[in-house]
């Protein structure tokens, strides 16, 4: 949340523009009780991302069902921030989200939405704690498609189709991509956890992405098994350790 | 039994089966050479002879049956406008007629066949008419408590919450900037909702399903915007055909959440619908994004359409799913039937 001299700037995120229409007619009708400053616009998850870091926006309305990148996603990306922005869901229907809502004590708004509703949700957004990343993790209902670098404000995204290797460091995974590697803050049991079919643990510390694995090498240098995954497009040489050594027969 | 004469029209056949039917057909063929095989079993002296036993009744009985049910088929309004009481005994006097007629028939062409005593083909003819004409008859009473809860399936399948609260969402985004729109979008889903909800047991012409189809899209252009692109290929629709209520919306439906929605751009809606070979065609395409996943709400109305085709036209529809290299087609082949014939 800004300071309490600003007023807070909101974001409204639907692919419909009915809805985003009908939205910004509500707040319009709020600000007499609740001051708003601008009111931005996106189509989409991705779009939303692309606002949240252009400028600072203090409270998203989200949308769960929207194109390419849906609001449960989105909302898990901004929520990494280091200052992020109050989340306010919104749905016409959605069964399973509502009860992942009520279980992680999650803000959300059905569609259509009364400017009640609306009002007292924007009121709870003062002072209250972000809602945290872990309660959306528990109420996702599937895994991102992305994963989100946070560099000097900025939410950078890396496709999970490029990524690698995901290897644990003391407080940190490193992402390995083809072109670099990023620092996420994220546990690597709940990483492999999300995003089970795509990637296979190697090592206590280390998981590969299928898609990744060009080969495996014998005799490998540092390696309790003696055998290495050789990582397609770099020439990096990961060790299987002795207890996940049947991964080695499964891909040979 | 005031709901008898609407549930036959539909083809579903209370008490007296349409013998025009592909599904009877097969049905009374297959009880009848069941009976066959049994008495072989019976008659045979040895196991080997259980063979020779079959084929030489069989012989007997298909010629029977054949004839029976074509003739049945071509005075099947006949039957109907007598009543089934008076329609069972001409069933049952003309197939003892028919079965004494091939008995005679059999022994002028078989001289070692002796001519089976009248008391006795007589006996036979009405056990196994008998047999079949009940084995309908409880079929359909078996299958009419099915029809409503499939109605009431239908119902469930058809309104979707997601497309309910959206729409009322829109039509509200529309009242204060474009009240006529929002008067017509309102306008359409009270037409849509008052099919959804009535009793949808009676064919209705496909112009009829049609037009609510065209009134849904509309509604969901609301939302949608030029996100929604939709053609339609009908210039060779039988107008007057007769199809079950509810056959193409939810597709469309389907077709709007799995294949527009999830991606940004929206996509194409087609819909075909023509004539071949005696068949009424429809086939709607849409397009199936990378993020659109299979879900239950989808093969639940898959399902649902399936039954109901069942129910109506027993073996003579046919619906078809497939989903090629990014492209979902549904192509579903009903007889083509009009409220004249």
């Amino acid at each position: 949340m800004s300071g309490a001299s600003e007023v807070p700037k909101v974001l409204i995120a639907d692919d419909e523009a009915p809805a985003r229409s009908r939205l910004r007619d509500l707040l319009e009708e709020c600000r007499e009780s609740f001051p708003l400053g601008l009111v931005e616009e996106a189509r989409n998850g991705r779009e939303a991302l692309a606002i949240v870091n252009r400028e600072k926006v203090d409270i998203v309305l989200l949308d769960i069902r929207m194109p390419e990148m849906d609001g449960m996603e989105a909302a898990r990306h901004m929520a990494g921030m280091q200052a992020p922005p109050a989340i306010i869901f919104t749905t016409a229907f959605d069964s399973y989200a509502i009860k992942a809502f009520e279980v992680n004590a999650i803000d959300y708004l059905l569609k259509p939405i009364r400017v009640e509703r609306l009002l007292g949700a924007l009121n709870k957004t003062r002072g209250g704690a972000p809602v945290s990343r872990h309660a959306l993790a528990a109420a996702a209902n599937q895994p991102r498609r992305h994963l989100s670098v946070h560099e000097r404000g900025k939410i950078h995204l890396v496709p999970l189709a490029d990524v690698l290797y995901l290897r644990a460091e003391l407080k940190y995974v490193t992402v390995r991509t083809v072109e670099r590697e990023f620092l996420v803050e994220e546990s690597l049991t709940a990483l492999e956890e999300e995003f089970a079919p795509l990637f296979v643990r190697i090592h206590r510390n280390c998981l590969v992405a299928r898609a990744g694995i060009a080969g495996f090498e014998r005799n490998a240098e540092e390696s309790e098994s003696g055998w290495a995954v050789v990582i397609r497009g770099t020439n990096e040489k990961l060790p299987v350790s002795r207890r996940q050594q049947a991964v080695v027969k499964q891909f040979r | 039994m005031e709901d008898v004469a609407s549930i036959n029209q539909t083809g579903a056949g209370i008490r007296l089966p349409n013998f025009c039917n592909l599904g009877v057909m097969s049905r009374s063929l297959l009880v009848t050479n069941l009976f066959v095989i049994a008495a072989a079993f019976v008659r045979a002296a040895s196991p080997e002879a259980v063979l020779r036993e079959f084929l030489m009744m069989a012989a007997f009985c298909e010629p029977i049956l054949i004839v029976s049910l074509v003739a049945l088929c071509a005075s099947r309004r006949i039957l109907h406008s007598i009543g089934y009481a008076a329609s069972l005994a001409v069933i049952a006097g003309f197939e003892i007629l028919v079965a004494w007629l091939v008995s005679l028939a059999g022994a002028e062409l078989l001289p070692d066949q002796r001519v089976m005593p009248l008391a006795q083909i007589v006996v036979l003819t009405l056990f196994v008419t008998g047999s079949l004409l009940a084995y309908f008859d409880l079929r359909a009473r078996a299958l009419s408590p099915a029809i409503a809860e499939a109605r009431i399936q239908a119902l469930q399948a058809r309104i979707r919450p997601h497309f309910l609260y959206n729409s009322i969402n829109a039509v509200l985004s529309l009242i204060r900037s474009e009240p006529r729109r929002a008067e017509r979008a309102l306008e359409d889903m009270a037409d849509l909702f008052r099919v959804l909800m009535a009793d949808n047991r009676t064919l209705t012409p496909i112009a009829r399903e049609v037009e609510l189809v065209r009134q849904y899209l509309a509604i969901e252009s609301i939302r949608l915007g030029d996100r929604l692109r939709v053609t339609w290929r009908i210039d060779s629709m039988p107008a007057d055909a007769l199809v079950p209520p509810l056959i193409l919306q939810p597709l469309v439906e389907n077709a709007v959440y799995h294949g527009i929605e999830p991606s940004p751009d929206g996509g194409e809606i087609a819909i075909d619908i023509g004539l071949a070979k005696g068949q009424l065609t429809m086939t709607l395409t849409n397009p199936l994004p990378a993020e659109s996943r299979a879900t239950v709400g989808n093969k639940m109305a898959q399902a649902n359409i399936r039954e109901r085709l069942q129910l109506h036209f027993d073996a003579e529809a046919r619906v078809k799913y497939e989903a090629l290299d990014g492209t979902y087609r549904v192509s579903i082949s009903i007889p083509y039937i009009t409220a004249a014939a």
